[in-house]
């Protein structure tokens, strides 16, 4: 009972193209006969390759969103921003401390943060941009990679900021340093590694990979099952 | 509003069912007509969906039609003319083609060993399937695990099927690897005190799956891309590689990399090739959606296996059966087994139950096609395919309202941002392609029988027999990347500068393909797949 398609216009970087409303923009686009590489990646929310900002027609607005995870509308105008330069800065978690101090050598703009918002209002995850930037700016490390580890990294919010902060890197060394310094070690984790590295464990493994079939499957039809 | 009008009718049959079916468990199927629903029915058991393939180091094994069109193919170097004793491009110690979580960990352990190191990948840095992960990554690191029991798990899933050294690695090296992560600062779900969360997985015996919220994958990724950069490692992207070069002894070499972008053609001289291009799922095996990245075509298999590496188990696919499909916005993308778990059931289009809702994953793909495709009751989808319903809302019913939003709270928010309610509306699913099983066999080195030629990550086989669990994935890329990086970097002292870059072998393959005659317009590895939505 395939139904009748409807078709809406939308204009990829100005050109017209009439396609079925039932796409989303990435599809759309290989509907128009693009072939991507840049501007499209895991398809389903999670890598961030495709954010694309459009607007409507009479609005004034500039609209954003991931072209894999927004669907087309009639009138519709659009482009995608596959790529927007950021600086990374560079350390070596093992020498730097969570620390204001070390924050700011790395990333000082973080401090010229105008408050303005616009990465919030860009954000496709409805990320408190403004805020993990504001807690980096305090060193509240542990706040910042909560909210926003959802990140993926897409850039919009890069791309409209007026001061010039890469904040998804920012917010990247924020979880790192807290998840290396902050956050504490598992107390059992480092016992364990060490066991497997001095041979502790090799005679109990080595007795099963030599073992037959017929008392391999034994052995997994009893195996206990933790509740 | 997104269901149809029409969509929205035949819901009302579901509605009106519900009621009687609260509390009613459908009966599990008798082991008869398991098999005789998986014989008929799994893409796995349909003989016409494989053929023999005719040439290569496995002629005469069984691929997917859709994989052996790949293998069975031209070179894309077939009438370029390439100048293989000009200086080349790039000339480094280990070159990693793939950038995703198996390459970045090579990249990371070869470079900590004094190699110099060039990923090449096809699309950007940290495209894969390793973002798309959600639910975690196993580890035998508590005090009631080993990794004997782990082993064991891993053995008995694969059905025994498994190659045990592999299965021996990816268990022993699996508390490091997690070690290794939290050095470097991954955000793990923990307590206070700093014990990891961990939880079970399907097969598991003890709760040994570690996540990161549910961007375990993506977290992972990000984490390592970022010490990548942090280490300066050169990154090219845009660039896969599309043959591997081989020495005058038949050693591996280096790659032809092909810039997307200017579409040129670039030699990268190495004295160790890691293939790390991850698995196949874009190559839509008969026509099945699939929750793979766009990149996932299996170019490293082509490469690889024209280069003299076996294949083992590249015939096993793992179907989901649950996979998104309406709205189309969501097709393939994979609703979580958790919400079978809870007691989600599957429904034909009068809105009537046909498989009990926890049969195993093969066994209800299996039910689901045969619904649509041999009863002919499944929903019709204005976009031309068929599905069933996954009735959701009963949750509600069964465990109380509020349950969805707690229990499934990543489903719900994916689903609302297409309008659809799955605490009112049930869900419509299919069987998705969810992972290669198999792929080039390696040994716990990461190393194929070509000399210098090592994989990792989902393009390599064996480690997971015919069906891998879930958090098995995570795991392998990062323990043989990380094998593949420490073993290709140990070895290069010993290895001169190859004198002579060859594609002899790929002339070989070519002279067989003639004798098969296959059609000239198919080229091999894929690269990018091809959507008209048509």
């Amino acid at each position: 009972m395939t139904e009748e398609v409807k078709m809406v216009d939308i204009f990829l970087m100005g050109k017209r193209y009439s396609v079925p409303d039932t796409l989303t923009i990435l599809d759309a686009m290989e509907y128009a006969g693009y072939t991507l590489t840049r501007g499209c990646g895991c398809r389903a929310g999670f890598c961030g390759a495709c954010a694309t900002v459009y607007r409507m027609a009479d609005d004034y607005e500039l609209k954003v969103g991931l072209a894999c995870q927004a669907k087309v509308e009639d009138g519709m105008y659009l482009a995608q921003i596959p790529f927007f330069p950021g600086r990374k800065a560079k350390f070596n978690l093992e020498e730097i401390s969570p620390s204001v101090a070390h924050f700011a050598q790395l990333y000082p703009e973080v401090y010229r943060c105008l408050g303005c918002s616009s990465c919030n209002k860009v954000c496709p995850q409805d990320i408190d941009v403004m805020q993990y930037i504001a807690y980096c700016q305090r060193g509240d490390f542990a706040k910042a990679a909560d909210i926003s580890f959802d990140c993926l990294s897409c850039g919009l919010c890069v791309s409209r900021c007026p001061a010039n902060i890469v904040h998804y890197n920012a917010a990247l060394t924020a979880r790192r340093l807290y998840s290396r310094y902050i956050a504490k070690p598992d107390p059992f984790l480092k016992e364990r590694a060490k066991a497997i590295r001095e041979g502790e464990l090799d005679a109990e493994i080595d007795e099963l990979v030599n073992a037959a079939n017929e008392k391999l499957q034994q052995l997994y039809n009893d195996r206990e099952i933790e509740k | 509003m997104t269901y149809t009008p029409q969509l929205r009718e035949l819901m009302k049959k579901v509605e009106e069912t519900r009621p009687s079916r609260v509390g009613v468990n459908y009966p599990r199927m008798t082991q008869d007509e398991r098999r005789d629903v998986l014989e008929k029915f799994h893409p796995d058991y349909i003989v016409d969906g494989f053929r023999e393939l005719k040439v290569g180091v496995n002629k005469g094994s069984r691929l997917t039609n859709e994989m052996a069109d790949v293998f069975e193919a031209w070179s894309r170097l077939r009438g370029v003319d390439l100048d293989l004793s000009a200086e080349p491009d790039y000339d480094v110690d280990v070159l990693i083609i793939g950038g995703g979580g198996a390459g970045a960990s090579a990249a990371l352990v070869a470079h900590e060993a004094g190699a110099d190191v060039l990923i090449a990948t096809k699309l950007r840095f940290g495209d894969a399937n390793t973002v798309m992960a959600q639910g975690g990554i196993q580890a035998a690191d508590k005090e009631n695990d080993t990794p004997a029991i782990h082993y064991l798990d891993v053995m008995g899933g694969g059905r025994l099927e498994n190659v045990p050294e592999l299965a021996r690695a990816l268990v022993m090296d699996a508390p490091l690897v997690i070690k290794w992560l939290e050095d470097l600062g991954t955000m793990f779900d923990k307590k206070e005190d700093g014990t990891m969360v961990t939880i079970h997985g399907g097969g598991t015996s003890r709760k040994r799956m570690h996540a990161a919220r549910d961007y375990t994958g993506a977290e992972i990724m990000r984490t390592l891309r970022d010490e990548v950069y942090n280490k300066d490692i050169t990154v090219v992207e845009f660039s896969p590689a599309v043959e591997v070069l081989l020495d005058e002894e038949g050693r591996a070499a280096g790659a032809v990399l092909y810039n997307l972008e200017t579409e040129e053609y670039q030699i990268a001289r190495a004295k160790t090739v890691i293939i790390a291009t991850g698995g196949s799922g874009r190559l839509h095996y008969r026509g099945f959606p699939t929750s793979n990245h766009y990149g996932a075509t299996a170019d490293g298999l082509v490469m690889g296996y024209r280069a003299g590496a076996e294949t083992i188990y590249a015939d096993s696919i793992q179907y989901h059966p649950t996979g998104g499909a309406y709205p189309p916005q969501l097709l393939g993308l994979l609703v979580t087994e958790k919400t079978r778990g809870l007691g989600a059931t599957p429904l034909n289009i009068n809105g009537e139950q046909f498989v009990y809702h926890l049969e195993t994953r093969d066994v209800a793909s299996s039910a689901v096609i045969r619904e649509c495709e041999e009863r002919g009751l499944g929903v019709p989808l204005p976009t031309g395919m068929t599905a069933v319903w996954l009735d959701s809302p009963i949750l509600e019913l069964v465990h109380g309202e509020g349950t969805i939003e707690r229990q499934l709270p990543a489903m719900l928010r994916q689903f609302l941002r297409f309008g659809v309610d799955i605490r009112k509306e049930p869900m419509l699913i299919y069987p998705t392609l969810h992972y290669q099983n198999g792929g080039l066999l390696i040994n716990e080195n990461g190393m194929t029988a070509v000399e210098n030629l090592y994989v990792a990550g989902e393009a390599a086989g064996g480690i997971h027999g015919t069906n891998r669990l879930m958090g098995n994935s995570l795991l392998d890329i990062i323990v043989f990347g990380r094998r593949a990086g420490f073993d290709a970097a140990a070895r290069i002292k010993d290895i001169k500068t190859p004198k002579k870059l060859s594609l002899e072998h790929v002339e070989k393959y070519h002279k067989e393909l003639e004798e098969t005659g296959a059609a000239d317009d198919r080229l091999g590895p894929v690269l990018l797949p091809h959507y008209t939505h048509r």
